[in-house]
């Protein structure tokens, strides 16, 4: 644990990415195989099967340290992080052991079939052998998370620094429904046959948003227009008369939504499509606070499935009867995906997003004014002979999005962050005005540097009127600029309206409480867009 | 019920019968003032009382103004009120206020730290009936470790950087900090550098016998080339500005109690955050009570609604009081 709690410090302290992939591929270079395989799963996010509650953990760590419980709790968000709070409360430790890091995991798992008693005196145990950087590690192994600071990216480069592989051939290693009780490192990084794991997608190439006028792209010949969905990116991936469709998390994510099962029927084996998941009305898709409801659920209830369901808009094709098309130019996979799909009858689930056809960047322009009218949150912008690349790349793809809608709403509640910003006042709630009175509309805390928000913590400090626990109502002075994505109705508010990707995008200084926007200005975007 | 000998007031903490404040936030007829610190010792105000070892930094500070000193443990009479100060260990010259009206004690504790470090008075219990402390890092997952180990750890990050020929940044409050820091130091790595800030206050320290190493201005003459093996020992804002590019790649470093916490560590985006505090840590906050003999407890500047609660559960009579102190994230 001594190695990998010093991996860990060596990234988490550091802020250059040099230095973290140094420190991992160092790390790959000497660690045992099994430690090496387990650290691969950590930072990607899979962590040994929950042996214990994070409950029991609190209950645990607050009697070990002879502490109420309730003291524990307040910490936490301050601290931002369970394991971290819990390493940090619980008493110096009487000896440090000597275990490897899968040791400790292996020991962790067989937990799961004993008693309640012999769990708890075995985390006591364990947290008493451990020093306190350790013990954040320790349980970070129980409560998940471990992905904080280390990319997917950044892991695949150190790994090829450390084995002389090309990236992209470790992203793909990378990929799929693996867990180190499946494989071994040997078996997943340096194998020459890797490829049995029929689920496997392909990394997902990601675009950067447009900074440019478009005009500087280029002939508009070279370039491909789509409609940039607001959805969930996914791959369906259809091999061996299976399929597996996976989010851009990398989640595996089948079985919430059932209806593209279907796609067995109309398209054959080895195929692997990149497109959006979106909720849809038969026609067009529907808003996502929609297909929100479908995220998070593992069942899906038949009348939500009536009331919500998806279909897959397909727009690459990267998997053709089981060849990788990924090296083929952008025009080549789209033809080839259009000619997949032709056959399709309009009840498959999966259908073509459109390509648009346009002459100038001016036409374009004027295409993109309008994309809220075709449910579409902007452009996806790709160019005609780009490969299917690794990862967020600048050159090929762009996203063009529309301007977010903005509002000037006033401050009247404050709360401090979490994690990083534990000390400061981040998280607000806006209202604006209905009348004389100010109605709450939603909540934001993110968008300021974190100078403003220091600003605005002392602020907070000095005209706080009333506490409700971590929760501070404010004189109602400031006024912000809340930029936002979507609007619309929502019962469960006491506007009557939910913003969807809300986030401060200016702090207007110079503008008193009584000019900012009022809930009429908010009904009116409502109709407008929705 | 008899009257209070300290009550709060928006201007600050007040004594009635001595009409002064205890280091009032609005300008007052008369401040007795625990420490330098710009959050507790501010301008404006008509006379200020302060230790021997705090007027000179507040006048540093302040410019002209009305200061009389008194020393520790040596009671003053203001009004009806009996006023003395005694070491509160958070600084050179820091005090908290004892305050005594017709046999009923309070003290003020400003802010403290228990831990020797080498250079300030070490703190002294008052015993007292009410005791207003401060509590900054009033929850139990800030505990310190001896000081004499994160010495060791700055020294071993400025050594591995000296190895490699990379100059060293240590981000600390000018005053305070950065001298505890300095006398932490072990000058056989390299040479010691100072911001301006830090610099001309520890000029004002040296001429009061304060025991700091030989430290150099930064001027136009230094760089990363001239100065490779050396630390930098600046305000926490300097590092990131204009004046810091002289150093080129520096590593760069932090210490504060605030670096306990992960996430906080991540925001500052420096190289290295070390665990050092001028204030006390929770267990140090309960010893300091426990020792007062008080039963009446005031906790402000910190987490002062937990710590009440808490401080209510062990059976003290707390009571939290709203504070217009600054966050101190600087100095802590
Ligand atoms: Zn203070
Ligand atoms: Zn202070």
């Amino acid at each position: 644990m001594k190695d990998f709690a010093a991996l860990f410090q060596a990234i988490d302290q550091s802020t250059k990415t040099t230095v973290k992939t140094a420190a991992l591929a160092g790390y790959f270079r000497t660690a045992s195989d099994p430690d090496k395989l387990w650290t691969i799963a950590l930072f990607s996010g899979r962590r040994p099967k929950r042996a214990v509650t994070t409950t029991q953990l609190r209950e645990w760590a607050a009697e070990a340290a002879g502490l109420p419980l309730w003291l524990l709790e307040e910490s936490y968000p301050i601290v931002g992080d369970l394991a971290e709070t819990i390493a940090l409360i619980l008493p110096p430790p009487s000896a440090i052991a000597n275990k490897p890091l899968h040791q400790w995991i292996t020991d962790l798992k067989a937990l799961a079939s004993e008693d309640l008693d012999t769990r708890k005196a075995h985390i006591l145990a364990a947290w008493d052998q451990l020093d306190t950087a350790e013990r954040f590690l320790f349980n970070k192994l129980i409560t998940g998370g471990f992905r904080v600071g280390v990319s997917q990216k950044l892991m695949t480069r150190a790994l090829a620094q450390a084995t002389g592989q090309e990236e992209p051939a470790i992203a793909l290693r990378l990929m799929g429904n693996w867990t180190p009780d499946t494989t071994t490192f040997h078996a997943l990084i340096e194998a020459q046959d890797n490829g049995a794991d029929l689920s496997r997608p392909y990394p997902f190439y990601l675009a950067y948003g447009l900074e440019t006028a478009p005009e500087e792209l280029g002939d508009p010949a070279d370039w491909q227009a789509e409609w940039k969905w607001d959805g969930i990116r996914g791959q369906l991936v259809l091999r061996g008369g299976q399929h597996f469709v996976w989010s851009r998390g990398e989640e595996l994510v089948t079985d919430r939504f059932p209806e593209l099962i279907a796609a067995r029927d109309f398209l054959p084996p080895g195929s692997v499509l990149d497109g959006e998941i979106v909720a849809w009305d038969g026609t067009a898709p529907l808003p996502f606070n929609t297909l929100q409801q479908r995220i998070g659920r593992k069942t899906v209830p038949k009348k939500l499935l009536r009331d919500a369901p998806v279909v897959f808009l397909a727009y690459d094709l990267l998997e053709l009867e089981g060849r990788d098309l990924r090296d083929a130019p952008m025009a080549g996979r789209r033809a080839a995906l259009e000619a997949l799909l032709a056959p399709l009858p309009n009840t498959a689930p999966v259908r073509l997003s459109p390509v648009i056809p346009f002459d100038t960047w001016a036409d374009l322009a004027a295409i993109r004014a309008a994309a809220r009218d075709a449910r579409a949150e902007g452009l996806m912008l790709k160019r005609r002979s780009s490969p299917y690349q690794v990862g967020r790349k600048k050159g090929d793809w762009w996203k063009w999005k529309l301007d977010p809608m903005v509002i000037d709403a006033v401050m009247i509640y404050a709360q401090s962050g979490h994690g990083r910003r534990a000390n400061l006042f981040t998280d607000f709630t806006f209202a604006v005005w209905d009348g004389d009175t100010l109605v709450p509309f939603t909540k934001a805390y993110s968008g300021l540097t974190d100078e403003d928000f220091g600003k605005i913590t002392a602020w907070v400090r000095k005209n706080t009127r009333q506490r409700f626990g971590p929760v501070r109502q404010v004189a109602p002075e400031l006024v912000f600029e809340i930029a936002f994505e979507g609007i619309h109705e929502s019962p469960r508010h006491k506007s009557g309206l939910a913003l969807r990707f809300p986030r401060m995008s200016r702090w207007r200084q110079d503008k008193p409480a009584s000019e900012a926007n009022t809930i009429d200005d908010l009904r009116a975007l409502l109709t407008a867009y929705s | 019920m008899r009257d209070p000998v300290l009550t709060f007031t928006p201007n600050g903490i007040y004594c009635p019968a001595g009409d002064f404040h205890i280091d009032p936030w609005r300008p007052v007829d008369r401040a007795v003032i625990t420490h330098a610190h710009s959050d507790h010792a501010r301008a404006g105000h008509r006379r200020y009382l302060a230790t021997p070892g705090t007027a000179p930094v507040m006048r540093h500070r302040l410019g002209a103004i009305d200061v009389q000193t008194l020393a520790y443990g040596v009671p003053q009479t203001i009004g009806g009120a009996t006023v003395s100060f005694h070491p509160a260990g958070h600084l050179p010259g820091s005090a908290q206020v004892r305050v005594s009206v017709g046999g009923q004690v309070w003290a003020v504790s400003g802010d403290y730290k228990l831990g020797p470090d080498g250079l300030s008075e070490q703190f002294e219990p008052v015993r007292c009936h009410a005791f207003i402390t401060e509590c900054t890092f009033g929850l139990p997952v800030f505990r310190w470790r001896p000081q004499s180990e994160v010495a060791d750890e700055i020294n071993a990050w400025w050594a591995a950087n000296a190895a490699l020929g990379r100059v060293s940044m240590l981000g600390a409050y000018s005053l305070g900090k950065a001298q505890r820091l300095l006398a932490l130091l072990d000058p056989s790595i390299g040479p010691i550098l100072t911001h301006g800030a830090v610099e001309n206050t520890n000029a004002v320290l040296r001429a009061q016998g304060l025991p700091l190493p030989a430290t150099e201005l930064v001027t136009d003459a230094h760089s990363a080339k001239t100065h490779p093996r050396a630390i930098v020992i600046a305000p926490p804002s300097a590092l990131g500005s204009a004046w810091a590019r002289r150093f080129g790649a520096a590593s760069t470093g932090f210490a504060s109690g605030w670096m306990q916490i992960r996430g906080i560590r991540r925001r500052r985006a420096m190289d290295r955050g070390f665990v050092l505090s001028d204030h006390a840590d929770f267990t140090e906050l309960m010893t300091a009570i426990r020792e007062t003999g008080a039963e009446r407890i005031f906790p402000t500047h910190g987490y002062t609604d937990i710590f009440t609660r808490w401080l209510s559960e062990q059976g003290y009579q707390a009571e939290a009081v709203p504070t217009e102190f600054g966050t101190e994230e600087e100095e802590a």
